[in-house]
């Protein structure tokens, strides 16, 4: 048995490094001549395997800024336990100072100014240096891709996904498994997977004709590591098919499949497995639920809502470890295996500090050969944000006020609706805005921005239906979004109450006047799963606004009143 | 309600955007049940229902009974108009109780199979099936 006292034997990177020190007091050379890739990379290395995960990286090569987020709501037996923890209760939690690196790196809290004290973070070439160095400790340990990473920026658009498959395979990861991939296509997700040098991972993607498993994608496959025969089980997205087109990939079904993943640790077991992954892309409350469900599961990588998490989780003999997104974070998880069980772990959340971690030249040289095509379209300045912009978080972010603003501007609308992802890089304030800073919030395969009329009573089915995909009190319910943003609309939200019930006093800002249930609306907005949708790309809606605005300014919003927290 | 066309391609899955709330369970279900069991009390266990939490495409969800040792297996959706599904009766050559089919949902709704048992008692199994809009994924 397994117990936390015995064998937690975790270490937060950065926490240990600097001691309290007031925030935003010191100079960028300061805080980086304290904060040393020796610190960063500190590992006692432990047990006799290794995993590196690395998880939900959207494509971003280079390094970016991401701004943690500040609401995180959790509801049912969620509530109040990580993830949903943010700001200053998360950095009492883990015993994170103010203003420290961790604090930077895990919390929102004065993101501006210690954004310019620790620069920027991520980097695939960062990342690589991290890898090569778990390497150097340990040869042969795995590096697992929890998916969601041939998509999300202006190359991988452009490429369909080749720069970040070209990137990706000089890692040389040993497995992975998919969310956003499908959205290229199934065509194209086909023709990737059968050249891709390592194993294509989704217990849970069938065949939609024949609700058979599918035949491109294993379930699991074995490594013999360190003496110990490893079995690592994928779990892709369970809800491509409804978060995202289904047209695009419609010979593909998915789900969460609990009953065939368990069938699929017993199988594993039974051919003499003594160590079980699971690399999943479920989302956090969804792995928790699993870990508490399925038996026989050691450890669980947990990617797609995006959480980064200093500590695994442990549910009952379950570690579940969250890395991050966007190239922010790499997880090392250490672990001792004997006679067939693991005996303990240490895991270490390394954040990638791109000012501190020494590129891997190999990797820098790769990831500019695929831009070098674009990098003129890249690299033109659009125009300037005098405001922090960015997008995480449950109600609304600065980035996605400016495009509903934009798309209710450029496309003459009343209302304005932007889907609730939870992928793109933030701009500090004074930071020029580049095609490329655009695109890394808005790129996809389907980013029509429509103008349709809706009624009032429409538009409150759209916002029940979305709340209860995040708000629904069973995680198998949940999509792992976040809510859809709405420009030009307030709206009161108790996340308490079942669906049909949360929202309410929907109101009309530019009149101030109630949404009236049986009239009908202006509604531009954008990533529609539908077939057919008409309109110009959201990238060209929103630079066609900035262009125009020069610098753009946008003040917190308050459209949005939760309560029932 | 009239919607044009142009109103049910904006978003979800058009003519079921408006039916996604959660349906009550229709007096028609009730009596189904009771016509199936004769009005006998239906117990737990012995029977699985494999079921999506969220269906992919409300008009076609796959779903799963297996029943070891039942007679007849009926399936019922609670919510449709017209509740009955299917029933499927097994021989004594069966080689197992078990039994998948594709079933359209009109809504989000509590999907029910009741087994009848060689001995003549009755167990149940119940899922709820989420049929949503979608749309924002993360």
């Amino acid at each position: 048995m397994i117990s936390r006292r015995d064998f937690l034997q975790v270490s937060m990177a950065a926490s240990a490094m600097v001691g309290a020190s007031g925030f935003g007091n010191w100079s960028r050379l300061a805080a980086q001549q304290s904060l040393t890739q020796d610190d960063l990379l500190q590992f006692d290395t432990y047990g006799n395997v290794s995993l590196i995960h690395i998880t939900d990286i959207h494509a971003q090569l280079k390094p970016i800024y991401f701004r943690e987020p500040e609401i995180n709501l959790g509801v049912g037996e969620a509530n109040g336990h990580v993830p949903h923890i943010t700001g200053a209760d998360f950095r009492k939690l883990y015993g994170i100072a103010d203003g420290s690196p961790s604090a930077y790196a895990l919390t929102y809290n004065d993101f501006t100014s210690l954004a310019q004290t620790y620069g920027r973070v991520g980097g695939m070439d960062r990342v690589s240096t991290v890898i090569n160095a778990i390497r150097a400790d340990r040869p042969d340990a795995l590096l697992l891709d929890g998916g969601d990473t041939w998509h999300g920026s202006y190359t991988c658009h452009q490429t369909q996904g080749q720069d970040v498959v070209n990137v990706m395979n000089a890692l040389k990861p040993d497995a992975m498994t998919f969310h956003w991939e499908f959205t290229l296509g199934s065509d194209r997700v086909n023709e990737i997977v059968e050249g891709l040098p390592f194993a294509a991972l989704g217990q849970n993607i069938f065949d939609a004709e024949w609700d058979e498993p599918a035949e491109l994608f294993k379930p699991y496959k074995f490594f013999e590591r360190g003496g110990v025969k490893i079995a690592v089980i994928g779990q892709a997205f369970p809800y491509m098919p409804i978060a995202n087109p289904r047209w695009m990939f419609p010979e593909y079904s998915f789900g969460i499949r609990e009953e065939n993943m368990q069938a699929m640790v017993d199988e594993v077991r039974g051919m003499g497995a003594e160590l079980v992954v699971m690399l999943s892309h479920n989302g956090f409350d969804v792995d928790k639920k699993m870990a508490g469900r399925v038996q026989g599961l050691d450890v669980i990588l947990s990617g797609h809502t995006h959480d980064a998490l200093p500590e695994p989780v442990l549910v009952g003999e379950t570690i579940v470890v969250a890395s991050g997104s966007n190239g922010k974070f790499v997880s090392r998880v250490d672990l001792d295996v004997r006679d067939g069980k693991m005996m303990g772990f240490r895991t270490k959340l390394i954040p990638i500090f791109s000012d501190v971690i020494t590129p891997d030249p190999v990797i820098t040289k790769l990831i500019d050969e695929q831009r070098a095509p674009y990098i003129n379209e890249l690299t033109e300045v659009i125009g300037k944000s005098d405001s922090l912009l960015y997008r995480r978080g449950n109600f609304n972010g600065t980035w996605d006020d400016l495009i509903c603003e934009a798309l209710i501007q450029e496309r003459d609308a009343d209302i304005s609706m932007s889907p609730g992802v939870r992928w793109g890089p933030s701009i500090l304030p004074g930071q020029d805005i580049t095609r490329e800073d655009i695109w890394n919030v808005t790129s996809m395969s389907y980013g029509e921005a429509y103008r349709t009329e809706m009624t009032g009573e429409f538009i409150h089915v759209i916002l029940e239906d979305v709340a209860d995909n995040l708000f629904n009190t069973d995680p198998y319910y949940q999509q792992g979004g976040d809510m859809v943003r709405i420009g030009g609309m307030g709206y009161k939200i108790d996340i308490s109450k079942p669906q049909g019930s949360r929202i309410s006093d929907m109101t009309l800002l530019k009149t101030g006047e109630k949404i009236d249930a049986a009239k009908t609306y202006q509604v531009a907005g954008w990533a529609s799963v539908n077939e057919g949708t008409e309109g110009p790309m959201i990238w060209d809606v929103v630079e066609s606004y900035i262009r125009k605005q020069g610098t753009v300014s946008v003040a917190p919003h308050e459209n949005v009143k939760v309560s029932g927290v | 309600m009239n919607f044009t066309r142009r109103e049910t391609l904006a978003l979800g899955v058009g003519a079921a955007a408006l039916t996604v709330l959660p349906f009550r369970v229709h007096a028609a279900a009730d009596e189904a049940i009771a016509a199936f069991t004769g009005g006998a009390e239906v117990g737990e266990g012995g029977i699985e229902l494999t079921a999506p939490e969220i269906a992919e495409n409300g008009n076609t969800v796959p779903i799963g009974v297996s029943a070891p040792g039942a007679v007849a297996i009926t399936v019922l959706a609670t919510g449709n108009p017209t509740p009955g599904v299917v029933t499927f009766n097994f021989g004594a050559g069966a080689a197992s109780q078990a039994a998948s089919t594709r079933i359209r949902l009109a809504g989000t709704q509590d999907v029910v199979a009741i087994a009848k048992m060689a001995d003549g008692s009755f167990v149940q199994a119940a899922s709820t099936i989420k049929v949503t809009i979608g749309g924002c994924g993360g």
